[in-house]
């Protein structure tokens, strides 16, 4: 890459950072180039955030009608899928996803939801809870 | 506090590293961090999952260029890991307020000065903590422009994130720097391990792998579900590609960078040869991301023979390069 192809499109996903890049000047030389963004790079990242927010959606709709337990939604708010959430907590995916159903979560102990809650960086109240809105 | 001087770097830990040496009187480039430790490769990884899709590395595994560099530098890390967090952030103050700068392992996500779109969960990210002030550390994250600050608590969060890869708190610093390094003799012991591991014997490495990946593309396009799950796939790769880390094409100019530092330092034009060849491949790379989000994003035709054709260039070319490395 010469140093005049370092792609300059201004990107959400940076939020006015620019990244470094290595490329080849005039002589051939290797030098670094700051980047404001490349439109490939941004298009990847929200396409990706957009499955984590629909995720996110569906979840607080469905524990608002009362299908599912709060912690799913909270899940998801955290970016975590039903695998990361699994190895992050320690917990069997079987388990977690059973404690996703709003009878069982009722019941849950407190060295559970403890963990649960170490783990998304909340409280065992924001837990129980569920926002006004799923971006809330 | 120390007077820790911030560089942004392509790479987080190679970044860490070479701001740290430099910091500690062996004045290093990234790029030769990055080359030294041996570190470029490629993975196709089926097995190990993220977001339901395969791992794809353009990188050896994380801690590489920490273990990498020290064996060839021939100085040695002070490595510690926790399993106590409280023991953690006491042994962080500590070296603080012994004036040392320090290298830690966190989670992406819980670092508040990441811009929200980019905060995703990676738990093996690098970074420099140099002081603190209050409330705050004071960090030089590599892929910053500038040094940053993190509050207490979320810099607790990112060092004990949980899950694969995950950090333990570990945080790390030389404990002494040699004044000279035996570049002549360990520069091509570096590149002929790297020759070496690119063109491993097993079909989801080096350059196989990335014939691999190609061949993986065609046969999904034979699959049931192909408008659905093709797209997600190539933005999958894309996004492993051009934003986890540095990308396949930013490790590639990396190591080219590398090539050609070490081209002048021995004197030995074949390795810019190599260089420039590298970088065509990098280039590559780069135009295959571009075709690939074209397509799935429906600017382009799918065209999934052409994807693999492009691979199998750049496979060609690296596979050229390494030979000619194989012997420096």
């Amino acid at each position: 890459m010469k140093t005049d192809e370092v792609p300059q499109d201004p990107s959400l996903t940076h939020a006015g950072q620019r990244k470094l890049f290595y490329a080849v000047d005039e002589q051939g030389d290797y030098t670094e180039v700051q980047s404001l963004g490349w439109d490939v790079e941004s298009y990847a990242t929200l396409a990706a955030v957009e499955v984590l927010n629909q995720q996110r959606d569906d979840a607080w709709e469905r524990a608002k009608a009362g299908l599912t337990a709060p912690l799913e939604y909270h899940m998801y708010r955290r970016r975590m899928d039903r695998a990361s959430f699994a190895s992050a907590t320690g917990f069997w995916r079987w388990r977690t996803s059973r404690h996703f159903k709003p009878a069982v979560f009722a019941r849950l102990p407190d060295t559970i939801l403890n963990r649960y809650a170490e783990v998304l960086g909340m409280s065992v109240e924001g837990l129980r809870s569920l926002p006004a809105a799923p971006d809330a | 506090m120390s007077d820790f001087h911030h560089r942004q770097s392509a790479h987080c830990e190679s970044g860490v590293v070479a701001n740290m040496l430099t910091h500690h009187g062996l004045p290093m480039s990234e790029p030769m961090a990055f080359g030294l430790s041996a570190s470029l490769t490629f993975a196709y990884m089926p097995i190990i999952k993220l977001a339901g899709m395969p791992l794809i590395a353009y990188r050896m595994l994380p801690g590489n260029i920490i273990k990498g560099v020290e064996k060839r530098v021939g100085m040695r890390w002070e490595r510690t890991r926790f399993s106590d967090p409280a023991e953690a952030e006491r042994a962080l103050d500590a070296a603080l307020d012994a004036g040392r700068a320090v290298g830690l392992q966190t989670c992406v996500y819980w670092l508040p000065y990441f811009p929200e779109q980019m905060r995703f969960h990676f738990n093996a990210h690098n970074l420099v903590v140099y002081g603190r002030e209050g409330d705050d550390y004071l960090v030089s994250d590599p892929l910053f422009e500038t040094t940053v600050r993190c509050d207490r608590a979320s810099m607790q969060r990112a060092r004990f994130a949980k899950g694969d890869m995950e950090p333990k708190g570990l945080m790390y610093y030389p404990t002494g720097t040699p004044g000279e390094v035996d570049y002549a003799t360990e520069i091509p012991k570096a590149i002929r391990w790297n020759a070496k591991t690119m063109q491993a014997p097993v079909p989801i490495a080096g350059v196989k792998g990335i014939r691999f990946l190609g061949r993986n593309i065609v046969k999904l396009s034979r699959d049931a579900n192909r408008d659905t799950y093709l797209p997600l796939y190539l933005g999958h790769i894309v996004r492993m590609q051009e934003e986890i880390g540095t990308g396949g094409a930013g490790f590639r100019f990396i190591y080219a960078s590398f090539l050609q530092e070490a081209s002048r330092l021995l004197g030995q034009p074949a390795l810019a040869d190599a260089a420039k060849d590298l970088t065509a491949a990098g280039d590559e790379w780069r135009r295959f991301a571009l075709r690939a989000s074209k397509m799935c994003r429906g600017r382009a035709q799918m065209d999934v023979h052409e994807l693999d054709a492009i691979l199998n260039g750049i496979a060609d070319r690296e596979l050229a390069v390494w030979k000619s490395l194989r012997h420096v």
